[in-house]
C-alpha cells in the first residue's frame, strides 16, 4: 500500500505497524517521534499502530538549533 | 539565598520550572560544523541546558549520525524548540512532537514574525503559550522586550520569559537594556537574554542588568573559535553575575581620587 512518508511517497506492506516502518527504514524507535495524519503516535503504542492505505507519517527527531 | 555576600555567589543557582542549574548560561546546538565540535563546545561553556530544534529526519539515508550520540540527553537538559515556526499551531504541533520524542515537557516557545527579522510574533506567541500551558507544557517563551507583552505571558504561567537582546543571530548585543531591566524588575519567574549577543562583554551587560540566564548559539558556534568562545562566555556570565550580586559603584560626574587627598607634600 501506498503511504507519504516525511513528503515523500513510499510502498510498505498491508498491516504494517509504526513500529515495522520505523524498522524498515533504519530507524531506532527510542531516537524519533511519529506523527500519523497529523495526531501523535504514542511510543507506547508504535508495535500495536497498523497503518493504512493513505495515511501521512511525520518521523521527526532532534537536530542542532538555537 | 544570600545575594550580598561574595562566596554565596560560588553556589549561586538558579531554578526553572521547580529544576535547579548551577550554570547560568543556557546555548543552542546549532551552526556548528561538526557534532564533535558543538559536543565540545557544550563541554567547555559549562550550559547544562541546551536548545534543540525538532526536523524530519531523513529517511533516504537513516545512517547519518544524530545529535542525542554526540550531546546526551543523560547529561543535559534537553530544551526543544520551535524554531522555523511562524504561526501558533504550528509550534504547538512541533512541541507535541517534542515531548513525544524527548518525554519531557520544559521547551522553549519562539513564534517568528518574519524571515528578515525573525522577531517574534506575540500575538501568535500568546495563543501557543495559552495552548501548551493547557497541555501540561513549562514553557520557556522567546518575546519582544515589551515589559507588557512580558507581564501578560508570566501571568499566563509561562515559567521563564526570555526577551531578546537583539534581533536572532545578529551579534548587536543588549540594544535596550533599560526595557530588560523593567521585565527583570516585574517578574517573579527567571528573565533569561536570548538572541543577539555577540561578544563576552554582552553576556556580562545582560546579567549585571540583574538577569537570571543568557541563551545564545551564533554568539559561540558563529565566533572563528567556538570552544574558545564557549569559555569566554562561560567566564563572562559568571562576572557579570558576579558583577549584579556585588553592587556596582555609583556612577558620578566627576572624578574621586582614588589616593588620599592628606598627607600630600
Amino acid at each position: 500500500m501506498q503511504l507519504t512518508v516525511n513528503g515523500e511517497p513510499r510502498t510498505c506492506d498491508d498491516g504494517q505497524t509504526v513500529e515495522g516502518l520505523l524498522t524498515s527504514i533504519g530507524l531506532d524507535p527510542r531516537k524519533v517521534a511519529v506523527e500519523r495524519n497529523r495526531e501523535i503516535v504514542p511510543k507506547s503504542t508504535f508495535a500495536t499502530t497498523v497503518l493504512a492505505a493513505g495515511d501521512v507519517i511525520e518521523i521527526v527527531h532532534f537536530i542542532g538549533g538555537g | 539565598m544570600t545575594e550580598t555576600t561574595v562566596p554565596a555567589a560560588v553556589a549561586d543557582t538558579f531554578t526553572v520550572a521547580g529544576k535547579t542549574f548551577s550554570s547560568r548560561l543556557l546555548v543552542g546546538t546549532g551552526k556548528y560544523k561538526d557534532f564533535e565540535e558543538t559536543a565540545r563546545a557544550i563541554e567547555v561553556s559549562g550550559a547544562e541546558i541546551v536548545t534543540v530544534a525538532v526536523r524530519r529526519v531523513n529517511v533516504s539515508d537513516p545512517s547519518q549520525p544524530m545529535l542525542v550520540d554526540y550531546v546526551s540527553p543523560k547529561k543535559y537538559t534537553y530544551l526543544p524548540n520551535t524554531a522555523g515556526c511562524f504561526t501558533a499551531d504550528d509550534a504547538v504541533r512541533t512541541l507535541r512532537l517534542a515531548r513525544e520524542a524527548g518525554g519531557w515537557d520544559l521547551v522553549k516557545l519562539e513564534v517568528l514574525g518574519d524571515q528578515k527579522t525573525l522577531y517574534p510574533n506575540m500575538p501568535e506567541t500568546l495563543k501557543a503559550a495559552e495552548a501548551l500551558i493547557r497541555d501540561g507544557f513549562k514553557v520557556m517563551v522567546y518575546c519582544s522586550d515589551d515589559p507588557i507583552q512580558a507581564k501578560m505571558l508570566e501571568d499566563m504561567g509561562c515559567v521563564a520569559i526570555m526577551p531578546l537582546g537583539s534581533l536572532i543571530g545578529s551579534g548587536h548585543g543588549v540594544l535596550n537594556p533599560v526595557t530588560i531591566r523593567l521585565i527583570k524588575e516585574q517578574s517573579s519567574v527567571p528573565v533569561l537574554v536570548d538572541a543577539g549577543l555577540g561578544a563576552a562583554s554582552d553576556a556580562a551587560v545582560a546579567m549585571e542588568l540583574g538577569c537570571d540566564g543568557v541563551l545564545m548559539n551564533t554568539a559561540i558556534a558563529g565566533a572563528k573559535d567556538p570552544i574558545a568562545m564557549a569559555r569566554a562566555m562561560k567566564l563572562a556570565v559568571e562576572a557579570g553575575r558576579l558583577s549584579y550580586l556585588a553592587g556596582r559603584m555609583p556612577k558620578k560626574m566627576y572624578a574621586d581620587p582614588s589616593s588620599p587627598l592628606a598627607g600630600l607634600i
